[in-house]
């Protein structure tokens, strides 16, 4: 695919370039994150992650994508 | 005595010792750590995941949240938005209701900022989860997060991190006099001892994280501390005597030669 067909999306403070309409799911899934330890948050809202195969990115969307760490 | 069960928001836990799971060399020596402290709550914090590094090792992998009950923190926030923010992301990672609530107020001494801390425990619990403080020493506020809603008060002994011990005992037995509620010191403890007087000043349990993960030999240490807290509870429960200024001879003078 053309690079001028990309659209910006910024994942966890990240630039990143995808095809429009790419869906949540598909991110997700490219980034091999296993989506039982984690939590995803798109534009400050939290997503329930069984509809993320319906949700597709726009540009300029931010995502942020945690899980859990050592802490006391 | 029969001691009554450690019981969080109507959970019963086996254990009274709480530990945390930051600041270890690795994730193996916080696992091997955890076994031999016998505690069956750890905190955890919720942050970004590594997308450069997909293959890190994950908390999850080497504890099992099946396991163990996780305690999501919310360790680094200084608003209750920021502490609110967190603990839905901590809930919708695994549906954790009981969390630890820690609002911090400055970045050097790491007091919790009380006000903020208050309004979180407010709206947290309005949202249904079950709060556990992290809070001061102090009697008052331990009275204001308890009508907020909070499901057990955690005061500081000293900073976190700092190992200095207990160091306002009489705040932590007024606080135990006014509440019900589980008491659990958290921060400051330095060595076992410290666990161990927490124990008889009344407190239901004591979290520590860093005199653990940062000693020497951090599994031994562990196991120091699972003893410390179960030793402190049994004094406690077994009415020690009362303090004198003068001796009392333990052996009769009757038939002396």
């Amino acid at each position: 695919m053309n690079i001028k067909n990309k659209i910006k999306i910024t994942v966890n403070g990240k630039q990143m370039q995808i095809i429009p309409e790419l869906t949540l799911k598909s991110l997700i899934t490219k980034l091999k994150m296993p989506l039982n330890k984690i939590a995803i948050e798109l534009n400050k809202k939290i997503i329930d992650k069984n509809r993320i195969s319906k949700i597709r990115l726009k540009k300029g969307d931010k995502i942020e994508i945690v899980h859990f760490i050592g802490g006391g | 005595m029969i001691d009554k069960r450690f019981k969080i928001a109507n959970k019963i836990f086996k254990s009274r010792l709480i530990v945390g799971t930051g600041k270890y060399k690795s994730f193996s020596e916080c696992a091997k750590a955890i076994k031999t402290s016998g505690a069956d709550i750890v905190t955890v914090a919720v942050r970004r995941v590594n997308i450069s590094n997909k293959n890190k090792a994950r908390l999850m992998d080497y504890i099992d949240p099946k396991k163990i009950t996780y305690l999501p923190n919310t360790a680094g926030c200084f608003t209750a938005e920021d502490a609110i923010r967190t603990l839905r992301l901590a809930r919708e990672i695994g549906g954790w209701k009981l969390v630890k609530l820690e609002v911090l107020g400055d970045k050097r001494n790491l007091f919790p900022e009380m006000i903020e801390t208050l309004r979180s425990t407010e709206l947290l619990t309005k949202e249904g989860f079950k709060v556990m403080v992290y809070c001061n020493d102090d009697p008052l506020m331990a009275k204001r997060l308890e009508n907020a809603g909070a499901v057990a008060i955690m005061p500081l002994a000293a900073p976190i991190g700092s190992g200095l011990g207990i160091q306002n005992k009489v705040n932590i037995k007024i606080i135990r006099k006014q509440t019900k509620l589980p008491l659990i010191i958290d921060a400051g403890i330095g060595q076992a001892s410290d666990a161990s007087i927490a124990m008889e000043l009344g407190c239901d349990g004591v979290l520590i994280n860093t005199a653990i993960a940062k000693a020497k030999n951090p599994s031994q240490m562990a196991e120091a501390m699972k003893l410390a807290v179960i030793s402190g509870r049994k004094s406690y429960l077994s009415g020690r005597i009362n303090p004198n200024l003068f001796g009392s001879a333990s052996t009769t003078n009757k038939g002396i030669i």
